[in-house]
């Protein structure tokens, strides 16, 4: 029996865009710039907490992770960085609230089941929330998919869309909708393009490959 | 000071042994003496007192190495090594506390000690009375955590060591931690509280409550006073450890070690009085035994209610209250199929210290041994123990 359709030439991997995932240093660099000294620091998956050492390296940062992996909490406690180990789809619960200067959650939120409810979390935790997210918006995402007629899977090369960790696939003005809905305010927004970060940028739904957003929440 | 440490070269060769600390002796020191008795929380005056412990590795010059282990409940001194050569009988946390394991002795100083109230070496309910010829029995007084770790930081004390590096314990030994950063904020340098909580919960004090009964309704227990008696309430005695121990394991780790198999044959005896029928039955029975033989009934009643009565926020207004004048790092870990202390538990401790803006560290390991975790899952406890100790230690 004949296979119904031919197998293409190109390579599985590379028959969708990938969106491309901004350079740690760029988004730590980034978000650093953002946090004044000796602030309190409360950061949601993270990871090693190389980003919380320099934090309190460079800004005397009171600082404290949040990380489900034990191997990469091991990491943590070996740099000296606090860390808790939570599942952040069980919410964070356990936190007392406005305990935090900043809450930060870096290239996670597409991740989460309910990115509703840990935006509304960090809202309350902290009193101000500090969001890296990519923008599927970009016009290339756009663009292949017209013209493949297949849906973006973002970051690493090995995920297809039926493993990728990321379950939420959102643009800037989509995000900017969840934060009226969970009623908070947008204090900066950073368009991630081409490696810079540009605050007022034009178009940059369509030209952000990211973004960085700080959040307040609205005076009741 | 004396370094209870001896070479392992003359114990019974062992493939284990390049790791073990070797024969070890437990070594007593009296604090307290008059004038100067100990003040217990309940009001009344206690001294000389008496305190057994042992020591493992060296203490550094700097005298900054030191980690003080709270033992549990039923605990002793005796927490690595062995008492003589040809001893197979090894220290209750002997496979975290040695050369290179979770608590290295190539590094750090390890100090345990029995807790007052206690039966194995520190003064307790079974100890002579000062200027009477009777042992203390029920006129003991009343003791609580506070108390156990006030003597603890006096024997530290006695050993030339103003801050300790860590304070570590698990159970009834994780409650110590937490008093002594509640107490002593200024000596300790991180805290490391296993499988315990804030406060024994309604259900572990009725747990308590019914080995409590079962050993003042035995007919042997005199009111106390049964240590010139040919017998102690030694049922009853064994009924409470058989009771508590059940609170020790789980569900899972029942059905795996020993199922529904039976003891001695494949088939049901239909006898009544059969009390060793199940496999089961056969090893709570085996653990009753064994502990009457080493254990004193009044201390059992003393340190049950000791643990029934802490409760930090009470003492100290909340809990961030307790945890406010500490600037020690905390590791808080917990285990999945514990509910004696459950990790919703250690939850309330991490909750707490991170409002009252302290350095804390929290795991919640996966273990199908219920209670018992923190002693048997050691390999989880030292691949986070090292660097957490480590790190501690080089920064001061």
């Amino acid at each position: 029996m004949r296979p119904l359709r031919k197998a293409k030439s190109k390579p599985i991997e590379e028959r969708r865009y990938k969106m491309p995932n901004p350079s740690a240093a760029l988004t730590d660099r980034v978000i650093m710039e953002q946090i004044g000294p000796g602030s309190r620091v409360l950061d949601l998956g993270c990871g090693d907490g190389q980003l919380l050492a320099q934090l309190r390296e460079t800004r005397q940062a009171d600082i404290l992770g949040v990380e489900l992996s034990r191997s990469a909490m091991i990491n943590c406690m070996a740099a000296g960085v606090p860390v808790i180990q939570a599942d952040l789809d069980q919410g964070l619960e356990d936190f007392p609230s406005r305990s935090f200067d900043f809450a930060v959650l870096s290239q996670t939120l597409q991740q989460v089941r309910h990115p509703r409810v840990i935006l509304d979390e960090m809202l309350r935790v902290a009193e101000r929330a500090l969001v890296v997210v990519p923008n599927f918006g970009h016009w290339r995402v756009r663009w292949h998919q017209l013209w493949s007629g297949r849906a973006p899977v973002s970051s690493s090369e090995r995920y297809q869309w039926y493993n990728t960790p990321n379950l939420h696939l959102m643009s800037m003005s989509d995000f900017r909708d969840l934060v009226e809905v969970v009623q908070g305010r947008i204090v900066k927004e950073l368009a991630l393009i081409s490696g810079k970060a540009v605050e007022g940028a034009w178009a940059a739904n369509v030209r952000a490959n990211n973004a960085l957003y700080i959040l307040e929440r609205n005076a009741p | 000071m004396t370094n209870a440490v001896t070479s392992a070269e003359d114990s019974a060769p062992d493939v284990n042994d390049e790791r073990s600390v070797g024969c070890v002796e437990t070594q007593t020191v009296e604090l307290f003496a008059p004038p100067h008795p100990l003040k217990v929380e309940e009001g009344n005056d206690l001294g000389p007192i008496q305190v057994a412990y042992e020591t493992y590795g060296n203490l550094s010059p700097k005298r900054d190495n030191a980690i003080f282990v709270c033992h549990a409940l039923t605990g002793d001194a005796h927490v690595a090594g062995q008492h003589a050569p040809d001893s197979k009988k090894r220290g209750w946390w002997d496979d975290l506390v040695g050369p290179g394991k979770g608590l290295d002795t190539n590094k750090y100083f390890v100090i345990c000690a029995n807790v007052l109230g206690g039966c194995q070496g520190t003064t307790g309910p079974s100890c002579q009375k000062p200027g009477a010829d009777q042992p203390y029995a029920l006129e003991f007084p009343f003791v609580t955590i506070g108390d156990i770790v006030e003597v603890h930081a006096a024997l530290v004390r006695h050993l030339g060591i103003e801050r300790l590096l860590a304070a570590i314990g698990g159970s009834l030994g994780g409650m110590q931690a937490l008093e002594w950063a509640a107490r002593f904020p200024e000596m300790l340098r991180t805290a490391i509280v296993l499988a315990s909580g804030p406060r024994l919960s309604a259900q572990g004090i009725a747990f308590n409550a019914v080995g409590r009964r079962a050993i003042v309704t035995d007919p042997n227990f005199h009111e106390g006073n049964f240590y010139n008696q040919e017998k102690g309430p030694r049922f009853g005695l064994a009924l409470a450890r058989m009771v508590a121990h059940i609170t020790y394991l789980s569900e899972a780790s029942i059905e795996q070690k020993f199922g529904r198999r039976l003891q001695h044959s494949d088939q049901f005896a239909y006898d009544l009085m059969r009390e060793t029928e199940f496999q089961i039955e056969s090893y709570l029975h085996h653990q009753g035994k064994r502990f009457v033989e080493r254990f004193d009934a009044n201390s059992y009643l003393y340190l049950t209610r000791a643990m029934d009565y802490f409760d930090l926020a009470q003492a100290y207004g909340t809990l961030a209250d307790a945890f406010s004048k500490t600037d020690a790092r905390f590791l808080v870990a917990s285990y999945t199929t514990d509910w004696l202390f459950p990790i919703s538990q250690s939850r309330e401790i991490v909750s707490a210290l991170v409002q009252a803006r302290r350095r804390v560290s929290s795991v919640e390991l996966e273990s199908p041994y219920g209670h018992d975790s923190f002693l048997l899952e050691v390999d989880q406890l030292e691949e986070m123990l090292h660097p957490f100790l480590a790190e501690a230690y080089e920064m001061g």
